[in-house]
Parts: structure tokens; sequence; C-alpha cells
């Protein structure tokens, strides 16, 4: 994004909401986390303490990981009362 | 208070994309406030970890109205745009409720914005300040502030030869705001959602100024792996070292006793901020560190016991 200063708008104000959206910080990660859906409760505690809300969550059932945003802090999988989601070493899975 | 299942079908409104550390608990905190909050909020943040990553330009992880101004006024900010709307709502511009939430981090509550803090708690605003309390100013590189705890190692009180790291007490700021007579104060940690958002949902509810300290554990200050940060969170509430409670019209209620009151070093060994203290030279450190937790929980016992 290229802008002199006489398109930027007054005050640089950010005109359009959750822009943050677009900036994708996946690539921090160095382990990924992976849900065993078998062991899953769906209680929903991954996604209470997710710091990037990058947990799924569709009609009150966990549905997945939005990897593109997930920072691989691995709260979730110290968290989860059920131990159903793993870490995954990035090399290892590529 | 919203249960998960409720919550979850709530659309976040502090979003993703934002630059916070991985296990940053502070962002954990935003992200549970704003859920509460709804739509119908103005967030004003103070210059801290927050507010630089949230919204570097041109990204915005805010899906709600956030002003920054800056590091000392984010409460007089927020009472200005609480005395707008007043006057907005008087002339019959605006019919709905809105909420104001300013928030900063311990640097821009306790030292830099405390004077703009308590003039607008005495102003009688009727605001939520939030303190999202990482006990340093770790945004720009640890240094000591008036929240981080006693022996603590930072940037600005090393742990060395010299000196075994922070020389004083942290201040108690939940119960200088409680000082200001004001209808409602809280002290609250990530780990506890449930009584947390319940806190949250609470002071916003309350007409007049309103006031909760959160502790934020740092993965990055307090030199531990990034998966701990809500274990730290409670730990440190079963240690006593940070007691959830609440000050309602003055009267004390504590909301979470530990079964078990855990000594404090269960929550020092695991931080490299304490390492220093683990050797048998710094003893007398961790001793006095726990006699004054002792002492504040044994007041607080005291005055919730005592319904003052």
């Amino acid at each position: 994004m290229k802008k002199g200063w006489k398109e930027l708008p007054i005050g640089t104000q950010i005109i359009k909401p959750g822009s943050s959206e677009d900036f994708k910080t996946g690539d921090w990660r160095i382990e990924k986390p992976i849900i065993d859906f078998d062991k899953c409760i769906h209680c929903l505690i991954c996604w209470i303490y997710c710091p990037d809300s990058s947990i799924y969550v569709n009609d009150n059932k966990v549905t997945g990981i939005n990897y593109d945003f997930c920072k691989g802090c691995a709260i979730c999988a110290e968290e989860c009362p059920k131990d159903a989601i793993t870490m995954q070493s990035e090399v290892e899975s590529e | 208070m919203p249960s998960l299942k409720q919550l979850s079908s709530e659309k976040d409104l502090f979003t993703y994309g934002h630059r916070a550390c991985a296990g940053c608990a502070a962002s954990i905190i935003l992200r549970q406030v704003a859920l509460v909050a709804g739509k119908n909020t103005i967030f004003v943040g103070a210059t801290g970890c927050m507010e630089v990553v949230s919204t570097i330009f041109p990204y915005t992880a805010w899906k709600v109205p956030f002003l920054h101004n800056a590091f000392e006024n984010s409460a007089a900010t927020g009472s200005g745009i609480e005395t707008t709307y007043r006057s907005l709502k008087k002339r019959g511009k605006i019919t709905k409720k809105i909420n104001v939430i300013a928030f900063g981090g311990d640097g821009g509550t306790y030292d830099i914005g405390f004077q703009s803090l308590s003039g607008a708690m005495e102003r009688r605003h009727d605001m939520l300040y939030l303190c999202y309390n990482n006990e340093a100013y770790m945004n720009t590189g640890i240094q000591r502030s008036s929240a981080t705890p006693f022996g603590a190692h930072t940037t600005t009180s090393p742990a060395g030869t010299v000196i075994p790291g922070k020389q004083q007490f942290p201040k108690d700021l939940t119960e200088a705001i409680a000082a200001h007579d004001i209808p409602y104060v809280a002290q609250a940690a990530p780990h506890n959602w449930a009584d947390f958002t319940k806190k949250v949902e609470k002071a916003l509810t309350i007409e007049g100024p309103t006031f909760i300290n959160v502790l934020s554990p740092c993965p990055l200050g307090w030199v531990y792996p990034p998966h701990l940060s809500i274990k730290m969170s409670k730990l440190a509430a079963e240690t006593c070292f940070w007691p959830l409670y609440e000050v309602e019209n003055g009267i004390h209620k504590i909301n979470f006793k530990p079964r078990e009151k855990k000594p404090l070093i269960e929550w020092t060994k695991l931080q490299g901020r304490f390492r220093h203290l683990l050797s048998e030279s710094n003893k007398h450190i961790v001793e006095e560190a726990q006699k004054e937790v002792d002492r504040k929980w044994n007041r607080l016992l005291k005055m919730a016991e005592a319904k003052i």
C-alpha cells in the first residue's frame, strides 16, 4: 500500500474496521496445534483463551483452527481438559 | 453472567491479525472485554503494548471505535468522550446507550496515567477504566514500574551482585482507586474468565466510574514459555499474590479463596525474572516477599469478614 500524504485520511484515522484481518500472523508459528476431534468435548475452553481468536466455532462446536493467524503459542494445547490438542513441529509437518 | 456458549455466538470485536507476542495474556483480556461489552462501545487506549500491537497503521484489530491519545491521558480522553456523549444525549442527538472503556497497561495506569485516572474517577464520569497489569514497561523493553513485584529482575532493577532485583514492594493501585469511593472496583485475572466477564458486565451496568485491575502475564518480560500464560495467572491467584476480589460501594468481597494457599515460590520459580531467588543467598528475599503477600491477604480477609 503506497499512498502520498494527500491521500491519507486526516489524523491518520484507520477507516476500515478490523483491517488487521488482512495481515496474516500465521507465519510466526514454529509449532502448529492439531485438534483430535475424537477427544474434543466442545467445551470451548481453547476458544476463550486463544489470544488470536483463531479457533473456529460454529453453532457451539469447535470446528477447526485458523492457521493463517494462529501464532502457535500452545495455550490451547496446555489448557485443553481432554488433551485433545497436540503441537506438531511446522518443519516436520511440511 | 454469559456462558461460553452464549459468548461464542458473539462476533469478536477485537480480532486476529494484531501483533501481540504469541501467548500474550493482554490480548486474551481485551478479547474477553470486547466480547462482553458489545458493539456499542468506544475504547480508549493509553500508549503501551496493546495500543501498539492493535493499531499499526493502516491496520487495526478493532471492530469498534478505538482512540489513542497519549501515554498519560487515556482516562482523560475517556472522560471527554463520556461528557460529549452525555451532552449529545441531552440534546436528543443520540438515544442508544454507549459504553466507554478506557484502558492502559500498568505503566499508563500506575505511573504515568495516575493523575488523569484519579481525576476521571473523582469527576464521576460514567466509564470503565481497565488496567492490564503486566508488572513492568514491557513494550519498551522491560523497565521497572510501580507495579513490578519485590525482587523481580527488570532492565532498570537488574538482579546481580549489587541488588537482587527490585527493592520496593508494588503499589496497591486497586486499593488506591477504591479510596476514591467510586461505586465499583475489582481485581481480576484472565484464567478465571467467568469471574472476569462477570465483573466487566457488572462494571458496565453500574452508573458512574468503575475500575478493574487485571493481571496480565507476559511471556517476554516474566520470562516463561508462552503456553504457560494461563497457568501463571492461575498460580498468581492460588498463591494469593493476586487475590480476586471486588469493592462494591466500599464493601470488600473476595471472589476466590484458594482451598489451599500455595507458597509464593510455586509461582516465582516458573519465571525467569525471579530466577536469582532460587539461590540460597537470596532466600531472605523470598521470605520477605511471602510475608508481604500473607500480610495483604490477611488484611483482605479481615476486611471481607468485617464487610468494610
